[in-house]
């Protein structure tokens, strides 16, 4: 009778040592997702700038200069190239471009100018950002020098004239007849000093 | 005898966590349970304040929409209330409920004693109410609670966050951590704690759809913990993820933020399906038709949700491959979703159907579901989203699938199960009252938003053009009709616990499953030896 007793009390233990046993390893299993998922988020991050910079998603254009390596200048088309500025939210900057829009063949240089004037009584950095819409169109506009390659710090009431040559690819697809070229001003002057 | 005394000594001893008989008093009793019923019941009863809280918040919305011009609010404070009230009804108000509903219910459905952690099932209700603590506590703030919609778009949150940023983030993450570990406790149960012959193709539909729940929090909750993390550091610390001049881009935050966004959806509805799936078989005196096909079908729309999350993008510019992939992917999630309708109605062809309150819910969950379901299809389509996209028809879409949807399957799930967890049946003309004084208030107050969204009225904005004057007065009576109907239900369930006609084991002749095996009220501790399922 104890001997029986005990022996179905080692089998229930031994039984809830596996059940306990088995809880641990999936918990442990979860956790490890849990965590995973976590990295996952972040890990989005530089996976979004790599799918933007394949596709040209939201816009976005390179931040290096391109080099000039169109083989010919394709005259039938005509590409309207427009320029759009406006400031951030705090950078009390003048800043516009000096012609609103050009027509370029495909293949051909172009260079622009953009106007800046400090309006405040302090030295500001700003930074522009651009992009393109459509966004289709952004691996195709090639930048050779632009502004937006760096920051530009001007003093007090100090104005410059900034400059971008850029050209458009030969393979720009067919349904593209206009570009927009959109650049948005930021004061990173905090960001620059510390 | 002996040897029965020295069995469950011993089993006591491996695990004591669970398995205190005696009860403590007062609050500690509350503080300091594992077990997963008076959890379960906590759970709900949170929800249910937590309901009753972001209801008042609609109600504010809908005083102040009543007429054309500013009456009452003033637009930020409007704002506010549209965040709050959805940040609520979402985590605080259907996340729990359908929580509190597992725990009461899944280790009862798979014969287990309690969940397999009830430590953590504890601290996982606990923090809860602290996370709520915290948001709310933003309303005496001198800048006052988030007023950035619940989806907490970039830059709205970061760059023009009124100063509730960090409080909102941390309320979240509390969430998010009481959410997960919830989940983790429902997985582990189901996977080693059921009964010996209960497969995995044998499980009540109720407690598949709990399971691929659970994966899906799993998933993405991390990914809402990451997300907010990024808007606390951008808003604080100077990174820019989401901030373009500093390399960043607002447009991914709708991305990451959509793909838990997306799967968080199904989270909230495919509970759902698993308590109807429970209730229409019960009350059709059927066995539910399509059995394997539903267990499928839940399983490809979890999946599903992972690819789809684009669709709330559709305006932002994608290229249009991108366009179409989530068009069409979206458009593909109806296939299951269809083939769960389908089984519903063809699980009441022909039944002995009767129309008790449970029934009644079921009934409306699946014809109101079914039209949020096709509005969500009219919304898939891109080039007709393009006028859709921020109107009231977005927020008619979402209402019907979540609260015609998600929480009249909570209604018809505790209605169904109320007997079960109180002993006592609840008074019958009361809720009849409570669903037909629901079910005509709640399409007045959610059906005309359809045509103001088709006819171009905005979501979000406290003052609208005055020729959708007409329809918002309707709404706004509707609104406050279904606000008061609830009312209803909380006098109901306080007069069913106090007492009532005494509950048979099983109330429902067409009821099945292993929750109707014990008595009513279902004992503090049941299946303490698992049932043996053939």
């Amino acid at each position: 009778m104890t001997n029986g007793a005990d022996k179905k009390t080692l089998s229930t233990q031994t039984q809830q040592q596996a059940a306990d046993a088995s809880v641990k390893k999936t918990v442990k299993k979860l956790m490890l997702m849990v965590f995973a998922m976590f990295g996952f988020g972040f890990a989005m991050v530089p996976l979004y700038d790599v799918f933007c910079d394949i596709t040209g998603l939201n816009g976005k254009t390179s931040n290096v200069a391109a080099r000039y390596n169109a083989t010919s200048i394709d005259r039938e088309r005509t590409i309207t190239v427009q320029f759009l500025t406006r400031t951030a939210k705090g950078i009390p900057w003048q800043f516009e471009p000096m012609i609103n829009e050009v027509k370029v063949h495909p293949g051909e240089r172009k260079v622009v100018k953009f106007y800046a004037k400090n309006q405040s009584a302090n030295a500001i950095v700003g930074q522009a950002v651009p992009s393109v819409s459509p966004g289709q169109a952004a691996i195709y506009f090639q930048k050779i020098e632009c502004f937006c390659f760096n920051n530009q710090p001007l003093n007090a009431s100090e104005d410059v004239e900034m400059g971008l040559q850029f050209y458009v690819d030969l393979d720009l697809p067919e349904d593209v007849s206009t570009i927009t070229l959109s650049y948005t001003l930021y004061d990173i002057t905090s960001a620059v000093d510390s | 005898m002996t040897s029965n005394v020295i069995n469950e000594q011993s089993t006591q001893d491996a695990h004591d966590d669970g398995h205190h008989d005696h009860k403590m008093t007062g609050l500690k009793r509350w503080l300091y349970t594992t077990n997963h019923k008076d959890i379960g019941s906590m759970y709900l009863w949170f929800s249910f304040i937590m309901f009753l809280t972001g209801g008042v918040m609609a109600l504010v919305i809908r005083a102040e929409l009543f007429q054309p011009g500013l009456q009452i609010v003033e637009p930020d404070f409007f704002n506010q209330m549209t965040t709050v009230h959805g940040l609520i009804m979402v985590f605080g108000a259907i996340m729990p409920a359908f929580t509190g509903l597992a725990n009461w219910m899944l280790p009862m459905m798979v014969g287990a004693p309690d969940m397999a952690l009830p430590r953590l099932n504890n601290w996982s209700f606990w923090i809860l109410p602290f996370a709520f603590a915290i948001l709310l506590s933003t309303f005496f703030l001198e800048s006052g609670a988030p007023n950035f919609g619940w989806t907490f778009y970039a830059p709205l949150s970061t760059t023009y966050s009124n100063g509730s940023t960090a409080f909102f983030v941390f309320a979240v993450h509390i969430m998010g951590i009481s959410s997960i570990m919830g989940a983790i406790n429902i997985v582990v149960t189901i996977m080693n704690m059921r009964a010996p012959g209960m497969t995995y193709m044998k499980m009540p539909l109720f407690v598949w759809t709990f399971f691929i729940t659970a994966y899906l929090l799993i998933a993405v909750m991390p990914v809402l913990a990451g997300t907010v993390t990024m808007v606390l550091t951008d808003t604080y610390f100077g990174t820019s993820f989401f901030d373009a001049a500093g390399g960043g881009d607002p447009v991914m935050f709708q991305h990451i933020f959509w793909f838990f966004g997306h799967p968080e959806v199904y989270i909230m509805i495919l509970p759902a399906f698993g308590i109807v799936s429970t209730t229409i078989p019960a009350f059709s005196r059927k066995k539910l038709f399509g059995y394997s096909s539903m267990v499928y079908a839940t399983a490809s729309i979890a999946f599903l949700s992972f690819i789809v999350w684009a669709h709330h993008m559709f305006t932002t510019g994608m290229p249009l491959f991108g366009e179409l992939f989530f068009m069409y992917c979206t458009m593909l999630i109806a296939v299951p979703t269809g083939v769960k309708v389908f089984n519903w109605a063809a699980t009441m062809w022909r039944g002995a159907i009767s129309f008790e309150t449970p029934m009644l819910f079921s009934i409306a969950f699946v014809i109101l579901f079914t039209i949020g379901g096709f509005s969500g299809l009219m919304l898939a389509m891109t080039p007709v989203d393009f006028q859709y996209h921020d109107t009231y028809f977005v927020v008619a879409h979402f209402h019907y699938v979540l609260v015609t949807g998600a929480l009249f399957s909570i209604f018809a799930g505790a209605y169904y199960w109320l007997p079960k967890w109180t002993g006592y049946m609840y008074n019958d003309t009361l809720s009849k009252w409570h669903f037909w004084c629901s079910l005509v208030s709640v399409n007045l107050l959610f059906f005309p938003m359809h045509f103001l969204g088709l006819a171009g009225m905005p979501r979000r904005i406290p003052d609208y053009a005055l020729q959708f004057a007409d329809f918002n007065k309707w709404v706004s009576i509707g609104g406050f009709a279904f606000g008061l109907s609830q009312l209803i239900f909380l006098v109901l369930v306080i007069k069913c616990i106090k007492g009532g006609k005494k509950a048979e084991a099983k109330p429902w002749d067409g009821a099945e499953g292993l929750e109707w095996t014990v008595p009513s009220p279902a004992p503090y501790h049941t299946f303490e030896t698992p049932p043996k399922i053939d």
